[in-house]
């Protein structure tokens, strides 16, 4: 048994405006305890039966306009505290854009793993410090969350769709990275360490992990060896989409809607074509479901937005 | 009618409903709004200790962080039988079908519910699901934690999911049952002069929360029925690999189970109301704001149950009129608390047992509902989603309000269920330890939550377990808090002295009854002219040593 300890380390940039935001709280839940608690022992001695202090009438009015009183005043001390805690939140919707982004995929009872270079963990993920961090998240199986609570991040990761969450470390160190959604029998074994290193310590870590290609080439290795590149690349005889400086764009639907290309709208073209047709196409492209797993769908995305980001999609 | 005819209709002296036959069957066939009462009394006593005993190993096996005796599967199944035994066989029925059904014909001076038999019906529908549910646990257990979150509960989970499914669809009827019996009851048989705004709280409060009763349940029960259609069937509703949703399952199941809690919490409310404005000899401080709060509180908790949902991957938009509309729910129970706290005001407070437990529940769900806004915020919800920080507030609001409230009802209305006397002594001791074991078990585990100990984790980092073994203590002094009343009370029915007609002097039709009450619960039909708190003139305050006036009903005519 360690020492008493009231509150978890700081470790991320988001930590002390969660913080902040809890001690106001706390202060205030304070405030209100400390005058229901007070009015409520001052009363029950001040008018106990045996008491002989004087009542003294109540006029009739006092009711009225107490109601009318308290019940602006939490009204709007809660509308304050809705507005002020929700504010803070929307500036940490969306990461910065420089941001690497990890792959992670739960299952039951495991988180893996992917860095940008390829690298894969299991139940661990090593992060510089100072550097913006996305995830890109899902599950092969149940209803995951992932929770590290130095960082004050916790996101849902579901089966069949990606979910986001990022953080920026702090500070060096090893931190608890738990599942929060009960998953099955081993839920609470389903834990791993997010490990925060200095910028050169990473690097080394880095290079000493085994070789592997990294993600985008991984995905484009996929991308030719599922038959891909035979439709979608330019040279093809049938007519499909290019994929180039796609990823991040609006796509109009044949239907007149447009959506956006992101991950998730890949994922559903992947293995639901006929889900959406692209206006312009015809809907011949066949369906995937069942032949390519979470973890090589978001290597297949990772390649399809490398060809975005470049100027002129390299496409070997 | 002359008074000659009155005596032949109206005797003045008529059996208590407990005379009314001795033989088992009397009891289990009686359609007597009060003995149906005892029936639930007994039945939800019974789950309670199935719940209490559950949660129980769960503690103790929590002192060590590695575990002690019990296997993973069997600690997430002692959870899940907890949380589901609790909730729907002990919480939702508690203070509803108990005292609701004991008293809220007596309130409204009627001679029995609305139907009578649908009241009947309503107790074996409820005992019918109950044993479904303990099948399941006999025949191996549910591992799903009591939210039954798909797809763990429909594809992956191997234990009895459709057994305790069934049950809790069962009971579901039960309770759309009370609450369209309670909701025709109200509007039909209120005696003469029984006005709406003379209505006590208490039958307010049961409106309200039938009111949600009838509106939520079919909603749990339509999405228990698709879990079901999943799991036996395979009939793909939130599978996502066959294109179903899994986050659907989480927005139909708190389109419920929000609403459920605050079916738990009204009537303790209503209970809480009655017993303070007795024990200070005050009228209750804004009478129709009390009513417009809990009206405003089953309406508006009906738009609120995305605040379970802002890590679930729900869009941050949904999230932040969902925290919103948290904030504005809070609103009239700060409008409850402000006026409990005023009635006390001047009054001439005593304190015997019911008004401990009742002062008691004042700070417990003042805490509770402070911490409730720590949730409604969302940067904080996504620390503390899912820790024992979650755990400790709807025990504040469940357990430090719902369950304090019951054992206020349980000592108020006892002389009235029973026409016994109590023991005041040890009645006060075992609400004071209650009190005490309570925050010595839930309080540690809101520092845990934030540190960020998951909940419903059978092993866990090491340096929470000082946390934990505060917790386990305090749940001992706690178990052994609840282990009290059934002592003394079993007692007073036994060896008790007789408590009169009304031993506390409260105002409320049912107090100008026999205690305990005839079979038809009046001798005639009581008629009344004044609110239901006539404990002092009208912008008055009594005087230390005045003699109170007698309740301001009328004899019947």
């Amino acid at each position: 048994m360690t020492r008493l300890t009231f509150f978890p380390v700081q470790a991320s940039t988001e930590a002390p405006h969660t913080d902040f935001i809890y001690f106001g709280l706390i202060v205030f839940s304070m405030a209100v305890s400390l005058i229901v608690v007070g009015l409520l022992i001052a009363f029950a001695i001040r008018y106990r039966r045996s008491a002989g202090t004087r009542r003294g009438a109540l006029p009739e009015w006092i009711e009225r306009d107490f109601e009318i009183g308290w019940t602006s005043a939490a009204f709007f001390l809660f509308l304050f505290a809705a507005f002020w805690t929700g504010a803070t939140r929307l500036s940490a919707l969306t990461p910065p854009s420089e941001a690497m982004e990890i792959h992670i995929v739960a299952k039951q009872w495991m988180w893996k793993t992917q860095h940008p270079s390829g690298a894969r963990e299991i139940n661990a993920l090593h992060v510089p410090v100072g550097e913006p961090v996305r995830l890109a998240m899902t599950s092969e199986d149940v209803i995951h969350s992932f929770f590290v609570p130095a960082f004050r991040i916790k996101q849902d990761v579901l089966p069949g769709r990606y979910t986001r969450a990022w953080f920026n470390a702090t500070q060096v160190g090893s931190y608890h990275l738990l599942c929060t959604q009960l998953c099955g029998t081993e839920h609470a074994r389903m834990v791993g360490d997010i490990v925060v290193m200095s910028r050169a310590d990473f690097g080394q870590w880095l290079v000493s992990q085994p070789h592997a290609d990294d993600v985008v080439r991984e995905g484009q290795a996929l991308f030719a060896s599922l038959g891909c590149s035979a439709c979608h690349d330019g040279a093809s005889k049938v007519r499909a989409p290019r994929l180039e400086a796609l990823y991040g764009r609006p796509v109009d639907l044949a239907d007149g809607s447009r959506i956006v290309m992101d991950d998730s709208f890949i994922r559903e073209m992947i293995l639901r074509p006929s889900s959406h047709v692209v206006r312009g196409y015809d809907a011949i492209m066949p369906s995937y479901s069942g032949l390519v797993g979470d973890e090589e769908l978001l290597r297949l995305s990772a390649f399809i937005r490398s060809l975005g980001q470049a100027e002129h999609g390299d496409r070997g | 009618m002359t008074a000659a005819a009155y005596h032949d209709e109206y005797p003045s002296q008529a059996n208590s409903y407990l005379r009314d036959g001795h033989s088992l069957w009397s009891w289990l066939a009686s359609t007597d709004h009060k003995r149906i009462a005892i029936l639930y009394a007994i039945s939800i006593t019974l789950f309670f200790f199935v719940g209490a005993v559950a949660i129980a190993i769960v503690r103790v096996e929590l002192v060590n962080p590695n575990g002690q005796f019990i296997s993973d599967d069997t600690y997430n199944k002692l959870f899940t039988l907890h949380g589901i035994v609790m909730v729907w066989f002990f919480l939702i029925p508690s203070i509803p079908n108990t005292f609701g059904n004991f008293l809220l014909p007596l309130m409204i001076g009627a001679p029995d519910v609305a139907f009578p038999r649908l009241n009947l019906f309503s107790w074996y529908l409820n005992i019918a699901g109950g044993l479904f549910t303990l099948y399941a646990v006999v025949a191996g257990g549910v591992d799903t934690g009591w939210t039954f979150y798909t797809p763990f509960s429909t594809m992956f989970s191997n234990s009895h999911v459709l057994a305790a499914a069934a049950g809790v669809f069962v009971a579901g009827f039960g309770s759309i049952a009370t609450g369209v019996n309670f909701i025709v009851t109200v509007h039909m048989l209120r005696t003469r002069g029984m006005i709406w705004f003379r209505l006590p709280l208490f039958v307010w409060s049961l409106y309200a929360t039938s009111l949600v009763l009838v509106l939520a349940t079919p909603v749990l029960a339509v999405t228990l029925l698709l879990v079901i259609a999943e799991r036996w069937f395979g009939f793909p509703i939130f599978d996502p690999t066959h294109g179903g949703d899994p986050l659907l399952f989480q927005h139909l199941f708190w389109f419920y189970s929000h609403p459920a809690v605050y079916i738990m919490i009204l009537p303790a409310m209503g209970v809480v109301t009655e017993v303070i404005t007795c024990f200070a000899r005050r009228r209750v401080f804004g009478y129709t704001f009390m009513v417009y709060a809990m009206v405003a509180i089953a309406g508006i908790g009906f738009f609120v149950w995305g605040h379970h949902m802002f890590v679930s991957g729900q869009s941050p938009y949904a999230s932040l009129i969902f925290s919103f509309l948290s904030f504005v729910v809070a609103v009239p129970s700060a409008i409850k608390v402000c006026n409990w706290t005023a009635t006390l005001y001047r009054g001439q407070i005593t304190f015997e047992a019911p008004m401990l437990y009742a002062l008691g529940f004042i700070g417990l769900f003042t805490v509770g509902g402070l911490t409730g806004l720590f949730l409604a915020s969302i940067p904080i919800d996504v620390q503390v989603h899912d820790t024992y920080f979650v755990v400790a507030h709807f025990h504040y609001i469940m357990v430090g309000g719902s369950v304090s409230a019951f054992f206020a009802a349980l000592h108020f209305w006892w002389p009235k269920i029973t026409g016994k006397l109590y023991d005041e002594a040890w009645a006060r001791f075992a609400a004071i330890l209650m009190f005490f074991g309570f925050n010595f078990t839930f309080f540690p585990q809101f520092l845990l939550g934030y540190l960020g100990n998951p909940r419903r984790y059978h092993v866990y980092p090491p340096e929470f377990q000082v946390y934990h073994v505060m917790s386990s203590t305090g749940a001992s002094v706690l178990a052994a808090a609840y282990l009290l009343p059934p002592i003394y009370l079993i007692w007073s029915l036994l060896y008790g002295k007789r408590s009169g007609d009304n031993p506390w002097g409260a105002t409320g039709l049912e107090w100008t009854t026999q205690s305990p009450p005839p079979t038809h619960n009046f001798l005639a039909p009581p008629s009344i002219e004044t609110g239901p708190y006539e404990y002092h003139e009208k912008g008055e305050a009594p005087e230390a040593g005045l003699r109170l006036p007698h309740p301001a009903q009328s004899e019947p005519r």
